[in-house]
């Protein structure tokens, strides 16, 4: 410890370094880093964490779906009621994803690149959806659209089914999924300020142009990450849906919703089966998310070490 | 960084927006009007009208049938069981959070960018996959229950289940929070309390704690509002007993099939409320965090 802090000492002082430079650069960061055995520690108890609540979870997914063979797993999948709630699961993510990534941009755009009164309320009420509970905003669907609803009377007078219906479900996929891409977006382009489009206006690029070829490139990583997230939880949200389905096999029977009745009927194979499916699918999202953020850190340290202004951001 | 980002610094150069109003003049972008417009006409569409259904909804019950409906025994048990669990889960992830952020911030080794990746996967991974394949873990001839089930702990199936499915959805926020700040925390504070003689575990306590405390909170606080509002997880592994191990949102369900559409909307009413009440607070923990590291709000 004392040999750390004359070797600290001397480099604030700007003397110049002690001879056995290696010995004291160890000591440096001895007296900043932990002894070797914590440091072994600590890694072992974190890995257990992770290998227990995430690593166990995500095999016993793909082990119970291959319990009785490849035959059984393929014939789970290839039932008609799993395709059908395979269709509608894309149905529902192919209308929420687009649907809130135009809200997304437009909401970032508003919130990062302008001040206006009421910013902090409108971000708050953006996050709203994210602490509701999933089966609290299947109830609200159901309370507008619902038989005793408030448009209840009127879309019945009309034939127009909404709840326990793809609209319904799709819906309530939309409001779940709401905040993703607007979250992701919203920090990202606060941190890079507005210096780059009010140049490119400068420069005479128009509105969407100054987007398209600015801003657009500048948050693609966030982008893409916000979607394949948001596509992940449209896909698999379960309790809202729930909610609004009224679980007709064939018909408003999304993939988890099918993965819940095969459970429930103790075909256990099956449900895995299903179940296995979404686990490829979160772990392409995982695949693609850490691919996209290993590139945003790459440019970024690329824009770091371009000489010779760097930039604030 | 963040000052940037605060205001529209006034460019002389650029000619004001064509709106002759005073405010309008400082916005050098184009597209205000359209974004705003959009996102509060999309934000009132698909969440503030529909939740404010819900409080309309209130209002047709009379007082009595609400309480009625929110403080029966099987509800308050319920809460009980909800607000419990969801504590000692977020207060699981909170140690653990820190830790394998920690870990994953200061330590270099094998497989180091896997486990960075897999700690988002509960975000990923359905929470009805997430809850059966629990269960089939700690069931009693699950690959974890059949080692606990000799011993007499039974997890799958009871409150302790409840608390495990939680732990899982609630993993990635305390990490998630703690994890850049810790990046940026910076080395030289750390140097010289070194310096000053400080020991390893009073640097931690003294400087990176107090640093990191917002932060630690705010991940704490967003893993409590999930796992309260949390569904598709719990209810394959809880057993779902009266009273026992059945948590508030299944209670709605439960009222919604019985087509108890007032008790129903009681019991949201104040599940809404709670969360509106967290969303605040974790709102006031996330601005304390930007003044702690030293950004203006």
């Amino acid at each position: 410890m004392k040999q750390a802090h004359t070797l600290v000492a001397s480099r604030a002082s700007g003397d110049t370094l002690p001879l056995d430079v290696k010995e004291g650069a160890e000591l440096a960061r001895a007296a900043v880093t932990e002894a070797r055995w914590v440091r072994y520690a600590l890694i072992t108890v974190a890995l257990l964490f992770i290998l227990l609540f995430l690593v166990l979870p995500l095999a016993a997914v793909f082990t119970e779906a291959l319990r009785k063979g490849l035959g059984a797993y393929f014939d789970a999948l290839k039932e008609p009621d799993a395709w059908s709630a395979i269709r509608l699961t894309l149905i529902a993510a192919a209308i929420a994803v687009p649907l809130n990534l135009v809200f997304g941009v437009a909401a970032a755009w508003a919130i990062a690149k302008y001040e206006f009164r009421g910013k902090a309320v409108l971000t708050t009420l953006v996050d709203l959806p994210f602490s509701v509970s999933p089966v609290v905003a299947g109830l609200i669907y159901v309370l507008i659209f619902g038989a005793q609803g408030w448009f209840g009377p009127w879309l019945m007078a009309h034939d127009i089914k909404i709840i326990f219906a793809v609209p319904g479900i799709v819906l309530a996929t939309v409001f779940i999924t709401f905040p993703f891409i607007a979250r992701e977006l919203i920090p990202l382009m606060q941190a890079q300020g507005n210096d780059e489009e009010q140049a490119a206006l400068v420069l005479g690029a128009t509105g969407w142009q100054t987007f398209w070829y600015v801003t657009l490139p500048n948050i693609k990583w966030g982008l893409i990450y916000g979607v394949i997230l948001c596509n992940a939880r449209a896909m698999g949200e379960f309790g809202a849906v729930s909610v609004v389905s009224g679980h007709i096999r064939g018909q408003t029977n999304t993939l988890p919703l099918h993965v819940e009745i095969l459970y429930n009927e103790y075909q256990s194979v099956a449900a895995f089966a299903v179940a296995s499916l979404l686990a490829i699918l979160a772990l392409v999202t995982l695949v693609i998310k850490s691919v996209a953020e290993w590139r945003h850190e790459a440019e970024m340290k690329a824009i770091a070490a371009l000489p010779p202004e760097r930039p604030t951001a | 960084m963040t000052a940037m980002s605060s205001a529209v610094p006034p460019l002389a150069v650029v000619p004001a927006s064509p709106v002759g109003k005073k405010r309008a003049a400082r916005r050098v972008l184009p597209g205000f009007g359209l974004t705003l417009g959009y996102t509060v006409l999309y934000l009132s569409l698909i969440v503030l009208i529909p939740i404010s259904a819900l409080f309309f909804k209130t209002f047709t019950i009379t007082w009595e049938q609400f309480w009625l409906a929110i403080s029966s025994p099987r509800v308050l048990a319920s809460y009980r069981l909800t607000f419990g669990a969801s504590l000692i889960a977020a207060l699981v992830n909170l140690v653990f959070g820190l830790l394998v952020a920690w870990v994953l911030v200061r330590y270099k080794f094998p497989g180091k960018k896997i486990v960075d990746a897999l700690v988002d996967l509960p975000f990923a991974l359905p929470t009805a996959v997430a809850g059966i394949s629990l269960t089939a873990l700690l069931a009693g001839n699950g690959w974890v229950g059949q080692y606990l089930e000799p011993m007499g702990i039974k997890l799958a199936f009871t409150p302790a289940g409840v608390v495990i499915a939680l732990i899982f959805i609630g993993i990635p926020f305390v990490v998630r929070t703690v994890q850049p700040v810790l990046e940026d925390f910076e080395k030289e504070l750390e140097e010289a309390a070194a310096s000053l003689g400080a020991t390893r575990l009073q640097i931690f306590i003294h400087v990176i704690l107090p640093h990191i405390a917002p932060a630690l909170l705010t991940g704490f606080a967003m893993a409590f509002a999930r796992a309260i509002g949390e569904y598709g997880s719990v209810i394959f592994i809880a057993g779902n007993m009266p009273m026992v191990s059945e948590i508030t949102p299944l209670i709605i369900v439960g009222k919604l099939e019985q087509y108890d559409y007032a008790g129903a909307t009681a019991v949201a009413v104040v599940m809404l409320l709670v969360s509106f009440v967290l969303l605040l607070v974790i709102n006031g923990l996330q601005a304390w965090q930007r003044r702690n590291s030293g950004a203006p709000t």
